[in-house]
């Protein structure tokens, strides 16, 4: 063994050795993560042509902020809208959820009119996960990841509310609904619900339950405030344009990055189908039409997130809509909803069922 | 410092040291290896206690895992640690390396920081590194423990238990601090967080290879003569051991009865209705109390037998179990139950292996620590799914009634099981006899 003396020298130098390499390490980061936050004023949600809106997740100037691009296709994309960890956008009112940096986990709620000017604000606990606006722009929901709700530590559970637009009506947890299932009234203290999608009528509503492991579609009446399940292993639901069918992901084996396989539900037959898309997708799908979906996906070559779209009936091939994307929402100009087809890829059927 | 104490306690031929009868003097030195054992634990808990702490906020929002996925990744790891543990323990007592064992240990858990960072985003190559990290913490508790014993005057055993898990304890609270303020220094730079937590816990291996005696050293007082018996036969050698066997049972029964600290924090903010966003400062508070408490405590323990304040210790529990079930609300009740638990932390935890030192062979201190730590947990996970069991079937209040009655029911039998050896007549505060009937 070396002499204490020797002992001591060589640790003092290998501390300094190892402060400097800390403190290089952390400063070049630092310097590397430095964003330049500038808005464009003239940045809004609608314009003469149907936009794509998202998150862009492309490096340097507006990585984390809200870009749009032309929706029938077309690479330009023009940065400078709100920062967003999740947004979406419909009939005239955006949805955009910010994480507060640090601890404790908290977010905002910011709900933001066509010019893309705050209206309210709402303080919540947890992680964004999902933000979605029916199509009339009235009701909004939102799913945010939030830990230390369950005695088991590590674990995260979801909270989901919903907020009325029109009437500001507020519900922060939707967990409290009455819920039906296997046709009786369940009870339970760790259910746990996500994912929500508006009807046009603005009241029916379908969405996640999570309860003993096992996770169920239902479906909810804002009005009475009572929700039932429909079927097990659907979450992140959807609803199409028409009313009938719901995109959602299925469980498809245990474990890994992402489990689950998107689907589409008749609601009438209660049939499922498979769509093209193979690779896992953890999104909630965003329907540009009546015959396709959009969703996101973790990037090729280090990406962190690109948008694809596939067919709703199964056909098809995936199709790469945005590179460096999350968080897809369509809006068409004007309040109204007018059936416009955005797709330049127009073979096949045309009928709208 | 220690030098001299070894000289007043006196050394027998064999190289166990024999009772000085606890002289005032002896009582007030904590040995240097105790310091430097601290200081590694200090240095390491920052290190890991940094990325713990970041760690579910890197899956959700650096990686973008969805983290109701991940629970899998925490799963398997309870096992692992306690085969590992008892593995590290008899390897150390096998070949007497304590040192190289417990600096393995360090070194694996402070390279699988560096697994972090290259895993990036694969769920393997994440899960690979958490269980490095749990595999080094495993390897190196129990010779750490042995160490401890080995190079304290048995009469301040619960002293020295004491220094050691008050400056860890203020590294685990130091960590968190340090890795938000670097993530808040970097605009969440979560790489940068891995990579100090690496220099970190490099710097504590150094320390450890620097300061901690090894094999022969004169610091280590008590050191056996030839190389320990086979891991079965070490194990049925313990069980053995009436005395030893007694405490292994007791800890075991009274982990069977602790239910898990989440639990408490969750009950608190029931009880309180906070918002859960401030949960995660709830542990810091019980780790606040149990460092100012730690030496305390040890101290008292070995003036008045180490069984008094163990036991005392689950009657603190106890305690937060009562304050929790009754009509005392908001400041007092927050107050009392984190003053209570970080009391029953402090009288238990290193106090339970500074029981333990005396009632174990000198050879087999790193094993019989690891069986008894492994016992213990064993305990408490029975302990968290039972509790969690009565929780989901009856709810909260009736569960924590239960566990009540279950805690009060087994603390009678557990001081039975503790009662001193019959040679000292059961009369207090005579320090425990070392055990040196060799295997």
């Amino acid at each position: 063994m070396l002499s204490l003396r020797v002992r001591i020298a060589a640790l003092g130098a290998a501390t300094a050795v190892l402060a400097t390499v800390a403190v290089v390490y952390t400063v070049r980061a630092a310097d590397s993560r430095a964003r330049t936050a500038t808005a464009s004023s003239a940045f809004g949600l609608h314009g003469a042509q149907p936009r794509l809106l998202f998150r862009s997740t492309r490096d340097g100037t507006g990585e984390g902020r809200v870009a749009w691009m032309p929706g029938r296709g077309g690479a330009r994309r023009t940065t400078g809208g709100p920062a967003c960890d999740r947004f979406h956008a419909a009939g005239g009112t955006a949805l955009c959820l910010q994480r507060r940096p640090g601890l404790p986990l908290r977010s905002y709620a910011v709900v933001l009119d066509e010019r893309l000017r705050e209206t309210r604000r709402i303080p919540l606990d947890g992680i964004p996960s999902r933000a979605r606006v029916s199509a009339s722009g009235r009701m909004l929901s939102w799913t945010l990841f939030a830990a230390g709700d369950s005695y088991n530590q590590s674990s995260f559970s979801t909270r989901t509310g919903i907020l009325d637009a029109r009437t500001g009506h507020l519900v922060k947890n939707i967990e409290s609904i009455p819920l039906t299932l296997g046709g009786r009234r369940y009870h339970s203290p760790d259910v746990n619900y996500w994912g929500v999608t508006f009807a046009a009528d603005d009241n029916r509503f379908y969405a996640t339950v999570s309860t003993k492991g096992a996770t169920h579609l239902v479906e909810g009446d804002r009005a009475k405030w009572a929700a039932r399940a429909l079927r097990e292993n659907a979450e992140c639901p959807s609803l199409s344009p028409d009313g009938h069918r719901l995109a959602f992901k299925k469980k498809v084996r245990d474990g890994g990055r992402a489990p689950w396989r998107l689907y589409v539900l008749d609601l009438r037959s209660m049939r499922e189908r498979p769509l093209a898309e193979r690779r896992g997708v953890d999104d909630q799908a965003l329907w540009l039409d009546a015959r396709q979906v959009a969703y996101a996906l973790p990037g090729e070559d280090g990406r962190t997130s690109d948008i694809w779209s596939v067919r709703a009936d199964g056909s098809g091939a995936p199709r790469l809509r945005v590179r460096d994307g999350s968080s897809p929402a369509l809006v068409r100009p004007g309040r109204s909803r007018p059936a416009v087809t955005v797709d330049a890829d127009q073979r096949g059927e045309r009928t709208v069922r | 410092m220690y030098l001299a104490s070894s000289r007043e306690t006196g050394r027998r031929p064999d190289g166990t040291a024999a009772r000085s009868g606890g002289t005032p003097a002896a009582r007030s030195r904590v040995a240097g290896p105790v310091f430097a054992l601290g200081a590694v634990s200090l240095v390491t808990d920052i290190s890991s206690e940094m990325v713990t702490a970041v760690l579910p906020l890197y899956f959700v929002v650096g990686l973008g895992l969805n983290p109701l996925q991940f629970g899998f990744l925490d799963g398997l790891h309870n096992g692992v640690t306690a085969l590992v543990r008892l593995a590290g323990g008899h390897a150390a007592d096998r070949r007497q390396c304590h040192k190289l064992v417990a600096g393995g240990g360090y070194a694996l858990s402070a390279l699988s920081r560096l697994g972090l960072l290259l895993a990036g985003s694969s769920t393997g190559g994440i899960g690979a590194a958490l269980t490095a990290d749990r595999v080094g913490k495993g390897v190196r508790t129990a010779p750490r423990d042995a160490l401890i014993s080995l190079s304290s005057p048995p009469e301040a055993l619960g002293r020295s238990f004491g220094v050691h898990r008050a400056m860890d304890t203020t590294g685990a609270l130091l960590g968190p601090l340090a890795a938000f303020a670097l993530l808040w220094a970097t605009a969440e730079a979560y790489d940068a967080v891995f990579v100090v937590s690496f220099c970190v816990g490099l710097l504590g291996v150094l320390l450890f290879w620097a300061l901690v005696p090894g094999r022969g050293s004169p610091e280590l007082g008590r050191t056996a003569a030839g190389p320990g018996p086979p891991p079965l036969r070490a194990v049925l050698c313990l069980l053995g051991n009436r005395r030893f066997a007694r405490l292994l049972c007791a800890a075991s029964v009274l982990g069977a009865v602790t239910v898990g600290d989440a639990f408490v924090y969750l009950l608190l903010q029931r009880r309180l209705g906070f918002a859960t966003s401030w949960f995660p400062l709830l542990p810091l508070g019980t780790a606040a109390v149990f460092l100012l408490l730690a030496v305390p405590l040890g101290r008292l323990a070995d003036r008045t037998g180490r069984r008094i304040p163990y036991l005392y210790g689950h009657g603190a529990l106890l305690a937060v179990y009562l304050l929790l079930l009754g009509p005392v609300g908001g400041w007092p009740l927050l107050c009392g139950a984190l003053l209570l638990h970080g009391a029953f932390y402090a009288a238990t935890d290193g106090v339970l292996m500074a029981l333990a030192a005396p009632a174990l062979p000198v050879g087999q201190q790193a094993g019989g620590m690891a069986l008894l730590q492994t016992g213990q947990a064993l305990g408490r996970l029975l302990a968290a799914v039972g509790f969690g069991a009565a929780w989901t079937l009856w709810g909260a209040h009736t569960a924590l009634v239960l566990a009540s009655a279950h805690l009060a029911a087994v603390l009678v039998p557990a001081a039975l099981l503790l009662r001193p050896h019959a040679r000292t007549g059961g009369r207090a505060p005579v320090p425990d006899e070392p055990e040196e009937r060799p295997c």
